[in-house]
């Protein structure tokens, strides 16, 4: 249970929204989005979040969006992720959101606040930083369209009050090659690894990781590696290894050197089965 | 002799309780309420180890709703079922991270949790102790300093004054020392593992109220009603008879709920707000770290053998991690000195059992009691041992397997009723899992295919003077209400119980009602249930009440029909006449009297009561360990096949088998279900489970979405359970208790299936791909 | 725009066919509500953090965690509980499978398994894997509610192949 009580504004248009939050905030008040609530609900009941308001984003009609849109593919920030699963409009997102969680609370999870979630794992962004994807953000200058990867660096960045109402897609991406692969300590259900979304494009691999560093990323410096066919896979692997963009974690999921090892398995696995899409 | 058509035991009769259960309709603990309840939260400490300098509860108070806030100083004694050495609220210091500190009591739930973190602890912290073998040493910082002076509850504790020995429970048979230095072949390992938790999908839960009268009144999730009675008489000084506990069905327990820590606290609580009624309902976070979960280990065994394989010396050392306090670890430490060899015959053993104080959350009771974790270290010896007299392990097995006329480590002889067959076991279990066409092998793709046999006994260590009682009921259409006080707590036990009334009284199990909640007040005294001892303690009584309410039944029938007793004969709802089955009177017209055609009314209604105690059970000697502990072992054989993958360390469990000489099986559809949820547990806690400690002591892993459980798919594919039935001459139609024996041997079979996967020596749990990956590394290191 | 303030408020649920009022604070999860005030006490409290499913309801014929829904969020919903699934072929077949050990699990994995049922008939073992994963057991070792949850999608199969 939740022990401490708030305001709760289901808005019904992003104007609306918008403004509930700046009403609010002239009040003084610690308001939060708010739209699978998964996090916000497993957080504040042990009080490592709070909020005087919420504002639920789930009534907005732009948020709700998934569809092909011309040559876009549209994801309303409210989608669940079971619902990009089931759709299947982009196969690499489908797949590897398919492994956060479990299935029903996978109904409730969705892929906005997964963006920008407070835990370091956030593995919805990967299908999405190798696709360079776009994020309509709105706040109060506004809505504003930017390519994910300036928006996100290690975390999402974004002004408080701005909130995401929509991802796009160029179409190309959705029908490319790809792996997603995710390791766990043991369970199926938990927590990553090693987690790992990558494509082919133009015979080039993209692949972005999480769990592996304190952040999921996307590294140039690596995929360059990947991509230099002067290295045998095992070399690919090594250097790889040692162009990450922060030491490699240690938790309770996993040891540094036992995650450096697995690093280095999933990778594999990713050459191998990308192989054929770069020949 | 007459077919009986009504027969019930040996069928797999449906669990009378399933329906309810489908439908959801079955309240336990938790869900209940009534208007005007009030609800405490705890606040516990985030500390390891702490002097408290202060709580300072000002803040809490502001909370609207708040209606008292208690700290240790209120209550400031120890309790404990064995060694009192625990106190209900910490007061002076802390000893684990999550200790209860304070309860708030509030209208709602929300309030009492809202106040509760708003408590301001100031703690002086002190040095951590974070592991039994840091607790052994003898500079360790002191848990507790004056453990010497503890009031023992049980007479086999023995706490060491100035140590973190919580109690030392020592074997000496035969002449150990001696026959070591006469062995062929000798192994000597180290075995560990971190304490872990029960995690029954239930939560701890209790209400407790103090009628103006006196009365208190418990509802719990408990397996011990009559325990929690024991402890507010002794502890709080409350007459015994002005104690009422009820115990709705359980939802799992496992051992967790046998033992007593939310009551003192929802009583404590209910006092201070003038006797109302208080409910305290753990979160998830408090039922796995603030509540007692299952014991840590480090165990050393060496063993030793002649030329031919026959084992002649054991020394087992088991340092048993109880945390903060002794709790049943106590008890468990007793119990693994108890079967400490396995069921292997050994002339010379030495076993010192240790019960170590350290810094994590205490432990109590778990399924299995000290025999999950001592066969664990038991049978990968064997193993390690098999492998250096270049001896088949089931054939290692076989010749060393114990047998009647031998005797076990407290020198209690064996005979063919109490032991069971253990031999027979072993051969069942090789053939299942077809051991002879190779124990390991590579597939096609690379992977590993390897078996691993454990072998396990148990004997059912009860109080010497366990018992329990039944009584039965007529309705006046002849059916019968059974009232026992054991425990529905998944296992099925009431099912059991009716069909046992069923077999005795040759009736349609339909007739039988059983009360599934259990109330002190008007149920029969029961010890506890655990231990498996509820189809043996409880099925005794309800066959001697059965019988008392056929000899009443008889007494009455042949007022009726004039004739006597010894003419008669009860089945099918009718007592009849032996030679003339035809002529007999239905016991729905006896079973509130009988009534003459002209009015006159004789003998009034049938109430059958039984008892059973147990007998000539014995404490053990405090130096060698002298005495007998339980009635009868049952004994098996597991084993386990995986699937292991070189290049990742990650593994499946293919088939997990429990073959089990459990005496005769009253219900083969229950007991199938119990072998495989043990199994389950057993693997879940060898492959899963374990508390992850920060140096502080502090729990990393504290809510199931890091504490992870096996989940559906990770099950072995196949669950193979088979029975030896060897009758116990003085079960309840030759059975004995298997409640808890699925899951004892099965971290062996897995360590020693994944041991020859690997070709390494995998001693410590859990089996996480990440251990398997270090000990191959280790060795790859030390080989080269 | 549907708002609540930090003062309990009414609203209307719709549940297992029936409007109902319940009061309710913006904070107060679906799990509380249905238990506390409805009394519907087939959802169980076991984690309160998404992690067991012993709270699983369906909300729009979705399993759904309860202990992960505001109950604010809910308002206009349909939403079912074990209450609601009355003599069902599922219940019939987990007690006939020996599904059922404690039944703390129990109503989660009927209400799971009913939601497969219908969204996902001709489901193979990894999505029947895939979406039983959602929920723990600590008794039976999921062998036999794997037999029963085939066994309801068997069923489900031949009542509509008849
Ligand atoms: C059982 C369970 C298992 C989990 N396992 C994993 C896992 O394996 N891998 C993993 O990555 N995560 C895992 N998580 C965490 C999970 O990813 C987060 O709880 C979830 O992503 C949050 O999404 P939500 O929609 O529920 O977010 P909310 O709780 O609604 O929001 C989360 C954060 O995002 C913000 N937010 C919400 N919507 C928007 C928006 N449109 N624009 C900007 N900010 C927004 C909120 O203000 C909040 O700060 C698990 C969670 C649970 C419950
Ligand atoms: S109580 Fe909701 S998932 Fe555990
Ligand atoms: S039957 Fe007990 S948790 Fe599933």
């Amino acid at each position: 249970m939740i022990p401490f009580d708030f305001e709760y504004y289901r808005p019904e248009s992003l104007t609306e929204a918008v403004q509930t939050y700046e009403t609010l905030i002239s009040q003084s008040k610690t308001v939060l989005y708010y739209s699978g609530g998964t996090e916000f609900l497993t957080f504040s009941r042990v009080n490592q979040l709070y909020a005087d308001a919420i504002i639920d984003l789930k009534g907005i009609p732009e948020c709700n969006v998934l569809e092909l849109q011309e040559d876009q593919l549209v994801i309303g920030s409210a989608v669940s992720l079971n619902n990009i699963t089931e759709s299947n409009l982009y196969p690499l997102l489908g797949q590897t959101v398919k492994k956060i969680a479990d299935h029903t609370s996978r109904n409730k999870i969705s892929i906005g606040g997964n963006l920008h979630s407070r835990l370091i794992y956030r593995e919805a962004v990967l299908p999405l930083l190798v696709a360079d994807a776009t994020v309509k953000l709105t706040g109060n200058d506004g809505e504003t369209v930017h390519p994910l990867k300036d928006l996100f660096n290690q975390e999402l960045k974004i002004n408080p009050g701005q909130f995401i109402v929509q991802i796009n897609i160029s179409k190309d991406y959705t029908t490319l090659p790809f792996v997603s692969l995710k390791k766990t300590k043991i369970s199926k259900v938990g927590y990553p690894v090693v987690s790992i979304a990558a494509l082919v494009k133009e015979r080039q691999i993209r692949a972005a990781l999480s769990g592996v560093c304190p952040y999921p990323f996307r590294s140039s410096e690596i995929e360059s590696v990947l991509n230099n066919s002067s290295l045998t896979k095992e070399e690919k692997i090594e250097k790889a290894g040692t162009l990450l963009p922060s030491p490699i974690i240690e938790d309770i999921q996993a040891s540094r050197d036992y995650r450096e090892f697995v690093f280095k398995n999933t990778l594999l696995e990713t050459l191998e089965a990308l192989e054929a899409a770069q020949a | 002799m007459m077919e009986n058509p009504w027969f019930s035991v040996g069928k797999p009769e449906h669990r009378i309780d399933a329906v309810a259960k489908a439908a959801g309709a079955v309240r336990y603990t938790a869900d209940y309420s009534v208007p005007g309840i009030l609800h405490a939260k705890l606040a516990t400490s985030t500390q390891a180890h702490a002097k408290i300098k202060s709580i300072d509860v000002t803040e809490s108070w502001k909370v609207p709703g708040v209606r008292a806030i208690i700290t240790g100083k209120i209550f400031p004694f120890h309790i404990g079922p064995i060694l009192a050495d625990r106190p209900p609220l910490a007061f002076e210091k802390v000893r684990y991270y999550g200790e209860p500190l304070a309860i708030v009591v509030a209208d709602h739930e929300y309030q009492a949790k809202r106040a509760a973190d708003l408590i301001k602890v100031e703690y002086e912290p002190l040095q951590v102790v974070n592991s039994v073998r840091e607790a052994f040493k003898t500079d360790a910082p002191l848990i507790h300093e004056n453990s010497g002076q503890y009031m023992k509850i049980i007479s086999n504790v023995y706490p060491v004054q100035g140590t973190n020995i919580g109690s030392h429970i020592k074997i000496r048979k035969g002449d150990f020392i001696k026959a070591w230095e006469n062995c062929e072949y000798k192994v000597k390992e180290t075995y560990s593992f971190n304490l872990s938790d029960h995690a029954a999908i239930e939560p701890r839960c209790v209400r407790v109220e103090i009628n103006p009268t006196g009365k208190v009144v418990v509802h719990s999730t408990t397996q011990s009603p009559f325990t929690i009675k024991k402890v507010l008489n002794q502890f709080f000084n409350i007459d015994v008879g002005n104690i009422i506990v009820h115990v709705p069905m359980i939802g799992g327990a496992f051992g967790g709920k046998g033992t007593v820590q939310l009551e003192p606290l929802a009583y404590l609580a209910s006092k201070a707000v003038g006797g109302k009624m208080v409910k305290l309902e753990y979160d998830r976070e408090e039922d796995l770290i603030t509540a007692p979960g299952h014991i840590g280990l480090e165990a050393t065994i060496a063993l030793g053998t002649n030329k031919s394989g026959k084992l002649m010396a054991g020394q087992y050392t088991y340092l048993i991690d109880s945390g903060a306090y002794t709790d049943q670890a106590a008890g468990i430490t007793r119990a693994a000195a108890i079967d400490c060899t396995g069921p292997y015959n050994i002339a010379n053993v030495w076993c010192d059992s240790y019960c170590m104080y350290t810094n994590h959350p205490y432990a109590t009771s778990f399924r299995g009691y000290a025999h999950p974790e001592l066969t664990f270290a038991v049978e990968r010896t064997m193993d390690q041992l098999a492998k250096i007299i270049h001896m088949d392990p089931v054939e290692l097995r076989t010749i060393n397997a114990i047998k009647p006329g031998n005797s076990s480590p407290t020198r209690t002889t064996l005979n063919a009723s109490n032991i069971g067959d253990v031999s027979k076991c072993i051969e069942r279990a090789k053939e299942l899992i077809n051991w002879n066409e190779g124990a390991r092998k590579e597939t096609a793709e690379g992977m590993i295919r390897a078996k691993g046999i454990s072998t396990f006994w148990k004997t059912s260590t009860t109080a010497t003077n366990a018992q329990s009682g039944a009584i039965l009921k007529f309705e006046p259409d002849g059916s019968v209400n059974l009232s026992c006080a054991a425990i529905e707590i998944g296992q099925g036990t009431k099912t059991i119980l009716a069909q046992m009334v069923a077999e005795r009284l040759k009736m349609d199990i339909n007739k039988v009602h059983v009360t599934m909640e259990v109330n002190t007040q008007t149920d029969p005294h029961q010890w506890r249930t655990v231990a498996s001892s509820t189809t043996f303690l409880a099925g005794r009584a309800v066959m001697n009440a059965a019988d008392d309410a056929i000899a009443q039944l008889k007494r009455t029938a042949s007022i009726a029909l004039q004739c006597s007793m010894e003419d008669l004969e009860i089945g099918g709802g009718r007592v009849y006449l032996k030679p003339s089955p035809e002529y007999g009177v239905k016991i729905e017209d006896i079973a509130l009297g009988y009534k003459f055609p002209n009015g006159h009314a004789v003998e009034g209604q049938v109430v059958g009561h039984g008892r059973y105690i147990q007998r000539h059970l014995t404490p053990m000697d405090k130096d060698t360990g002298f005495g007998k502990p339980g009635p009868w072992w049952s004994v098996g054989t597991q084993a386990i096949e995986v699937e292991w993958n070189p290049k990742d360390c990650t593994y499946k469990i293919l088939k997990a088998l429990t073959v089990l000489d459990g005496g005769k099986i009253i219900n083969p559809m229950t007991a199938v279900q119990q072998m495989r949820g043990g199994m389950y547990l057993g693997l879940s806690f060898a492959s899963h489970e374990g508390f992850q400690f920060g140096t502080d002591g502090t729990v990393l892993n504290p809510q199931l979405r890091t504490y992870q459980l096996m989940r559906f798919g990770d099950q072995p594919a196949d669950y193979i359970v088979d029975f030896i039935e060897t009758p116990a001459a003085d079960g309840p139609y030759g059975a004995r208790g298997i409640g808890e024996y699925g899951v004892i041997g099965m971290a062996g079979a897995l360590a020693n299936a994944l041991s020859r996967a690997a070709q390494i020596e995998l001693n410590h749990l859990p089996l996480l791909p990440e251990q398997i990956w270090n000990v191959r590394k280790e060795f790859k290191n030390d080989s080269v | 725009m549907i708002s609540n303030g930090t003062s309990k408020t009414v609203v209307k649920l719709h549940v297992n066919g029936e409007t109902r009022d319940v009061m309710i604070r913006s904070a107060d999860t679906l799990l509380e509500t249905l238990r506390e005030q409805l009394g519907l006490t087939g959802a169980k409290r076991a984690c309160q953090n998404g992690d067991c499913g012993a709270c699983t309801v369906l909300v729009n014929g979705e399993p759904m965690h309860a202990c992960l829904s505001l109950s604010i969020e809910t308002v206009n919903q349909p939403i079912m509980t074990i209450e609601g699934l009355r003599n069902s072929s599922i219940q019939q077949e987990f007690v006939d499978k020996w599904a059922i050990q404690c039944g703390y699990c129990t109503p989660g994995f009927i209400l799971n398994c009913h939601a497969l049922a219908n969204k996902r008939p001709d489901a193979d073992d990894e999505t029947i894997e895939e979406w039983m994963q959602s929920n723990l057991c600590r008794c039976t070792g999921y062998q036999e509610i794997k037999e029963a949850v085939k066994s309801v999608l068997q069923n489900h199969k031949n009542d509509s192949a008849s």
